[in-house]
């Protein structure tokens, strides 16, 4: 988000989901929408048997690509080399938006100079993509009317993940795909309210609506209607948190709803971090593996037992209501967090959750015009900034919240940990439709539990056979950091020398293996690329 | 646009509209087992027929498009007999157990028996026997309650882009199975279930928790990913006993197989049911208070000693909009760092 949100000013998906349909053409890059994504997919099926075509970018064989007019099967972490040499194409054949370019961004010059020499072939080189496959996707993308790109974490979970999004963000400028309807540039949020939590200010810079701490208006702003000080410091995010705890300068943290322990990258730097700290407090609805190394663990409620929003990928509003009791002692986190609050001497008090939303209204206008009410007949996408506004479907209809949008010229750089003879696969890590996240939920519901049991690793038929492994036999899989053990599904869904393991499973966790390099900008963690072994595992 | 009248009634729709939509968008129902709006019409189950002049044959008004100036009648004394007659015809090879069925109450087929009058029937005979029972965990496969409507084969293939099924044999042994007629082995979106008119295809796990009486339904969104699709959990004694989605949100009805199937974890044993405190490596149950006292004395003896950016906090990419805004105040406001963050990039 920090990526897109330097370059337009506001980080979000740009068009709506029912805007899907509509696309002429869509270029999905590392995102498994079917899966990570089920009714987005469907959308996007929806728009295919209307007559889109479909680019798919991504290192395995997505059940996307069955719908997909070409597939381009790079390498992992060499999104940069593809984007560029597609771009490269792109101006070469003159498919740019001149006017777009002139009237609404800045920087294009340097950036043009960047790609002029990146060409198909030598993209091919890096990615492995056939340069003729690089030209027809640039075409296909460059003549569209109505394209519009969709990724996820395939784009993101990189050292260089901030730069992938430039690239994906200079695509859509060049072309001036962006600020009209079913055209625009769509990072697809991965939770129920991953966006909402970003939007809410759970962000150590970013105060609730993107303002920046730093700033010492908005501070005031802030400090004025919380009647406190407050620091000027950004804080840390939470990949930083872990490190800090790990150093020691971070002696306590309350954690609400969140299994660092699976979803982090390498869980035995996690464990001895969180082990380190004076005093962990952990608020959920299960004994997850982080809630077993807590000080103290607070019971709380799941969705069907509040009442409040979620805030959906395409920046959409919803209700959330209270259909049932929570268990045993069980409470709210709203009710939790007030009363540690008055413990500690500062009174947060609310008699409903709606007046929690009219001050998050005065605070951040974008969501001013929200009620409940309103939310009562259907949701609404902000900006939303009155009670008589619609909600925004798509975004920068008018322009940029920056002003001019910004080219970013990126240059290819290879993953931080590539393979080597020692630990000669790459791993690529994901979710699968049966589970989700770290399986806190997923892996107590025996329906889907029984359907997706166990954690597995895909790997190439070709690979497997050297190996001499079976479908379904151990294998042992390493990495510098940990090791672990898993079954083999063998599949033509990786390319050779791929090995993909779902990260939902404790007992063989994904994240034992992954490296915990940061993207420099966002600090998002290098998941998608790390070196391992695969062994036999004997003696079973 | 083109007008026809409908039962004397003007109406003008858009060209390609067809009889059947044009109706319902003057409110004039007409009975259908086997259309969906969102699916292409089929004309299989012969309800929908009316009467068009000019045309001396009954017509399946959810294929016939509209043509300029048409006459047409949904309901005379000729069309509602020829419709209890094939409501007889199917009701003669299905099970009379709705006293049993999961669908009692919420059946389409049922509530056309009730509304004609169907109870004795004149065409007793030969019923197809299924006794294969499919194994798989989600979907409840009853195929002696088939109609034969093929609206889980269209789904299927229209919306899910599947095809996990379709119709097999012919005639009177025609019958809705995978290949090979094997266990179902799908994506178990659950769509099919969600448009099946009987009680041929259920929920698994809704077996005997409760039908149409003491089930309340709140409408509420989706806790996996971000899709932001609409629920409708239906309640019955505080437990859900099932979940469905209205078609008119962003997700047009469609489920996933976590947001159709995935809601037990709420009332899963494991629930967390009481604070704990750990104790030489122990937890214990310990009283709201009790836990609380002892969150505010850490934390504020902690923040004394170190500074207040010695501690940190991560909410939650589950929780709402208004516990998170909660959460990150309470971490700036009240412990006074800007330590807080979640799972975004994860």
């Amino acid at each position: 988000m920090a990526g897109l949100a330097t370059v337009f000013g506001s980080g979000a998906m740009t068009n709506s989901i029912p805007e899907i349909e509509n696309n002429d053409l869509l270029f999905v890059i590392g995102s498994n929408t079917t899966e990570t994504h089920p009714i987005i997919g469907l959308r996007m099926k929806k728009a295919y048997r209307r007559g889109a075509q479909i680019i798919v970018a991504d290192p395995r064989k997505i059940d996307l690509v069955r719908f997909s007019a070409i597939w381009l099967q790079h390498r992992p972490g060499t999104d940069v080399a593809l984007l560029n040499a597609i771009m490269h194409v792109l101006l070469k054949e003159k498919l740019i938006d001149k006017q777009f370019i002139a009237d609404r961004t800045e920087g294009f010059d340097a950036f043009k100079k960047s790609i002029e020499d990146i060409t198909p072939e030598k993209a091919e080189k890096i990615t492995g993509v056939p340069a003729k496959d690089i030209v027809k996707a640039a075409l296909l993308y460059g003549k569209a009317k109505r394209p519009a790109i969709y990724y996820t974490m395939g784009i993101t979970q990189h050292s260089h993940g901030t730069q992938n999004v430039f690239s994906v963000a200079n695509l859509a400028l060049m072309t001036g795909n962006l600020g009209k309807e079913s055209t625009g540039v769509n990072p697809l949020r991965g939770q129920n309210n991953v966006q909402g939590a970003t939007d809410m200010g759970c962000i150590p810079n970013q105060y609730p609506g993107y303002q920046r701490v730093d700033v010492p208006a908005i501070r005031q702003k802030f400090a004025e209607a919380w009647s406190t000080e407050l620091s000027p410091k950004p804080g840390l995010t939470a990949t930083e948190m872990v490190l800090a705890a790990h150093e020691g300068s971070l002696k306590a943290l309350y954690i609400m709803g969140e299994n660092p322990m699976i979803s982090d990258p390498d869980m035995q730097h996690t464990k001895k971090a969180l082990q380190s700290l004076d005093f962990l407090v952990v608020q959920d609805i299960f004994m997850t593996e982080t809630a077993r190394l807590a000080d103290v663990v607070l019971p709380s409620s799941c969705f069907a037992e509040k009442e409040g929003t979620f805030t959906n990928t395409e920046r959409r509003l919803q209700k959330v209501r209270r259909a049932v009791t929570p268990p045993g002692l069980a409470r709210e986190d709203s009710s939790i967090i007030m009363d540690i609050a008055g413990r500690l001497g500062s009174e947060m008090r609310y008699n409903c959750m709606e007046e929690v939303l009219q001050e998050i209204g005065g605070l951040w206008p974008a969501v001013a015009g929200v009620t409940y009410g309103r939310l009562e007949e259907a949701g609404l996408q902000w900006p939303c900034p009155t009670p008589d506004h619609p909600g925004t479907p798509y975004l920068f209809k008018g322009g940029f919240p920056r002003g001019k949008a910004a080219f970013t010229p990126v240059s290819f750089e290879p993953s931080k940990e590539l393979p080597d003879a020692d630990y000669p696969f790459i791993l690529t890590t994901g979710r699968q439709l049966f589970q989700y996240h770290t399986g806190s939920m997923t892996r107590r519901v025996p329906e889907l539990n029984e359907v997706a049991p166990e954690a597995y690793i895909e790997i190439h038929p070709d690979d497997a056979r050297e190996l001499g492994a079976d479908d379904g036999e151990m294998l042992r899989v390493s990495s510098r950091r940990g090791s672990i053990k898993l079954k083999a599904r063998i599949s033509d869904r990786p390319a050779r020398g791929l090995v993909f393991i779902p990260f939902h499973y404790h007992e063989a966790a994904a994240n034992m293996l992954t490296n915990a390099e940061l993207d420099p900008v966002c600090k998002i963690p290098e998941l998608k690329v790390c070196a391992v072994r695969v062994e036999k595992e004997t003696g079973r | 646009m083109l007008h026809l009248t409908i039962n004397g009634l003007r109406v003008t729709v858009p060209e390609g509209t067809t009889i059947l939509d044009a109706a319902r968008s003057a409110d004039i129902p007409i009975p259908t087992l086997c259309h969906h709006p969102k699916l292409t019409p089929y004309g299989g189950c012969r309800l929908c027929i009316v009467e068009v002049k000019g045309i001396n044959r009954p017509v399946t008004s959810c294929t016939t498009p509209v043509a300029a100036d048409m006459e047409v009648a949904t309901t005379t004394p000729a069309i509602e007999r020829m419709r209890k007659t094939i409501l007889e015809l199917i009701l003669s090879d299905h099970p009379n157990d709705c006293m049993v069925c999961e669908k009692a109450g919420d059946c389409t087929l049922q509530e056309l028996a009730y509304f004609y009058g169907v109870s004795d029937n004149r065409f007793e005979g030969e019923r197809r026997c299924y006794t294969g029972k499919d194994h798989n965990p989600f979907i409840g496969r009853d195929m002696e309650k088939c109609i034969l409507c093929g609206k889980c084969v269209r789904v299927c293939e229209e919306v899910q882009g599947v095809g996990a099924i379709d119709i097999a044999y012919r005639g009177f042994n025609a019958k809705i199975c995978p290949p090979f007629e094997k266990d179902l082995s799908c994506e178990f979106c659950g769509q099919c279930v969600s448009v099946c008119p009987t009680g041929a295809l259920t929920g698994k796990a809704w077996t005997q928790r409760g039908r149409q009486k003491d089930v309340r339904e709140i409408d509420t969104t989706c806790p996996y990913c971000g899709c932001g699709c609409s629920l409708t959990l239906h309640v019955r004694r505080n437990e859900i006993v099932r979940v469905s989605s209205r078609d008119d949100t962003i997700n047009e009805g469609w489920l996933c197989p976590k947001g159709r199937f995935g809601y037990t974890f709420v009332h899963s044993r494991d629930r967390l049911k009481t604070p704990l405190i750990k104790e030489k490596g122990v937890h214990r149950e310990a009283s709201w208070d009790e836990a609380l006292d002892l969150i505010a004395s850490r934390l504020s003896k902690i923040g004394k000693k170190h500074g207040p950016d010695a501690i940190g906090g991560l909410s939650s990419a589950r929780c709402t909009n208004e516990e998170n805004y909660l959460f990150q105040k309470f971490m700036r406001a009240v412990i006074g760092t800007n330590n807080v963050d979640h799972c975004a990039r994860l």
